[in-house]
């Protein structure tokens, strides 16, 4: 599990700094609402219910089966805990799989998990809960409309975070749009079927063991309803958007402001330091030298430094005994 | 599924939890702020987590080797050679065969590749040097909702109860399906080695639920009234509040050397 990260998870460094604070922005704000809505409904039990489910996402991506060759399909979650749990606990859970795959296994970057939280935890939930919902209503309560639409909830969810993810990466100006958007879709479309499949096999189980725990959508308050509509607007939005800016491969005007945004910055630095005088700074090359030479003699005395207070310490212990 | 954390003494573990979050986000920010080609700031951003593995003891080879954890990413950046922002050079490979490229856009997709590397150093640093416990404190003490750091913990302590639970449906299942080899029926069709997955994920998540249910239980006869003990953070020491500061303003200096550098 460790050494396969879904290739959702974006590392630091290839979102730009902007787009990295907007997704936090808005995570920020949904887990926010989503907080306070669990605590609404689920009162004392929100801590273990959501604590132990979320481990039980976590270690479930352990969960796979192989497809063909080398590749394996295997669980992401998002659908899967929308439709036992409801919208807003999903979000938390979510967002609490990714924050912990993020800061203790590396998997996804510290500064990009906004956008990560904000594709997996936000644009999956939302997504999977309008089209879940949306689906079991037209389809109205059979069983095989179950498995429908739970299959087209958890592949959607799927393509459309890709497709944000693959957005956010055309605007940080990592990859261009006309290759990222496509790219993406396509290797999600895959990996999608197979959360789809496992989504509906663990929905037969359910269906069989506890049908209770499915029948719980009856009583939609104002709230999910919104999410609904806020799923679909996503949805929509993302589905139109993504092709819009693969056919304009020069939406590269997003990342002329984002050299705006640097000039500025640049700028200012300048102010601080009017007559900027310093030698060789004027020329990268010869300041590339410099920095280099003053990281090996940095990097030399903290070893020496090291290595003395490591031969005491030693020292200590021969004498000790 | 193993914690990243790695018991040594040395003066990284011994920093307060706190710190060491404020400054590994802080080391993240600036050098993603630091435009694109500025090489001598890389240098030292790297020069500084290069230290700081050092004091740490954790072994070079180690946290250098898993920071490379991110590279299959790098695919999503690589167009940025062919496609990346005009004016293109070509190179004559073969006569007649020319290929074209984007010197901007290779530059890009270097820095790219190094900050992120560069990045990971520090998260793995964070994680490698810092027990959970620590880090839950700090979160709180960084104002994170108290909910949402007990829900983590939580979520951590029962990762392995239920990862064990995974590993023994894995080794149940697979030995109940018995291979034959060499023949292209040996493991079932598709659907059905799907559906048997789902079937496992459905009753781990049942079984979760269920689980959930007696840890309240537990919990409530313990006196849990809603209210998610935790420990209190010791505050911020003087020598603390120092060390960050010190290291925050020469963050703040090479990311202005990045700047003046960058292309």
């Amino acid at each position: 599990m460790l050494f396969s990260p879904p290739a959702m998870h974006i590392p630091d460094g290839f979102l730009s700094v902007p787009v990295s604070l907007v997704c936090w922005v808005v995570s920020i704000a949904v887990i926010a609402v989503a907080l306070r809505q669990t605590s609404h409904t689920l009162g004392e039990r929100q801590v273990p219910l959501m604590g132990v489910l979320a481990a039980a996402i976590f270690a479930g991506q352990m969960l796979n089966f192989s497809v063909t060759g080398g590749t394996s399909g295997h669980l992401l979650g998002a659908a899967l805990a929308t439709i036992l749990l409801g919208p807003w606990p999903a979000v938390l859970v979510m967002t609490t799989v990714v924050s912990v795959q993020a800061i203790l296994f590396q998997d996804g970057g510290l500064l990009a998990l906004g956008a990560n939280i904000f594709n997996m935890a936000v644009i999956g939930v939302f997504v999977s809960y309008a089209v879940y919902t949306l689906l079991q209503r037209a389809l109205g309560g059979k069983q095989w409309g179950l498995y429908v639409s739970g299959f087209a909830a958890a592949w959607l969810s799927i393509v459309i975070a890709s497709l944000a993810c693959a957005l956010e990466l055309a605007l940080s100006g990592t990859s261009p749009a006309n290759i990222a958007v496509p790219a993406m879709a396509a290797i999600h479309a895959m990996i999608g079927l197979g959360e789809g499949l496992i989504t509906v096999g663990a929905l037969a189980l359910i269906a069989a063991a506890r049908p209770d725990l499915l029948n719980r959508e009856k009583k939609s308050t104002g709230s999910e309803k919104g999410m609904v509509l806020g799923g679909i607007a996503i949805a929509v939005a993302l589905a139109v958007l993504s092709p819009l800016a693969s056919s304009h491969p020069d939406g590269l005007e997003w990342v002329a402001e984002q050299h705006g945004f640097i000039d500025a910055a640049r700028d200012a630095v300048y102010r601080i330091i009017p007559d900027y005088t310093m030698p060789g700074i004027s020329n990268t090359a010869l300041a590339t030298i410099a920095a280099g030479v003053m990281g090996v003699i940095i990097v030399f005395f903290v070893s020496y430094g090291i290595a003395r207070a490591e031969t005491q310490a030693v020292r200590q212990e021969i004498t000790e005994r | 599924m193993r914690e990243l954390y790695i018991l040594k003494q040395s003066l990284i573990h011994q920093t307060k939890a706190t710190v060491k979050v404020i400054f590994t986000l802080a080391f993240v920010f600036f050098l993603s702020l630091t435009p694109s080609g500025a090489w001598p700031a890389y240098i030292l951003f790297f020069t500084i987590s290069l230290s700081v593995v050092l004091f740490s003891r954790l072994g070079i080879g180690f946290v250098l080797k898993r920071a490379l954890l991110a590279l299959p990413f790098v695919l999503a950046a690589l167009p940025l050679i062919f496609f990346g922002p005009l004016p293109h050079s070509s190179i004559t490979l073969y006569q007649g065969f020319q290929l074209t490229y984007s010197p901007e856009g290779f530059e890009r997709l270097a820095s790219i590749v190094i900050k992120s590397w560069i990045s990971l150093q520090a998260a793995i640093l964070l994680a490698a040097t810092t027990r959970v416990p620590d880090l839950l404190i700090a979160f709180r003490q960084l104002k994170v909702p108290r909910l949402f750091v007990a829900i983590v913990g939580l979520m951590w302590r029962y990762s392995f109860v239920i990862g064990d639970e995974v590993t023994r449906m894995l080794r149940a299942r697979s030995s109940r399906s018995a291979a034959l080899t060499g023949s292209r029926h040996a493991r079932g069709s598709l659907l059905w080695r799907a559906r048997v997955t789902g079937g496992m994920a459905g009753s781990l998540l049942l079984r979760s639920i269920e689980r959930s249910d007696r840890v309240y239980a537990a919990m409530l006869s313990r006196g849990y009234n809603g209210e998610p003990p935790m420990l209190d953070a010791i505050p911020l020491s003087d020598k603390d509040r120092w060390t960050l500061l010190l290291g925050l303003m020469l963050l703040t200096s090479l990311w202005m050397l990045g700047l003046l550098t960058g292309g």
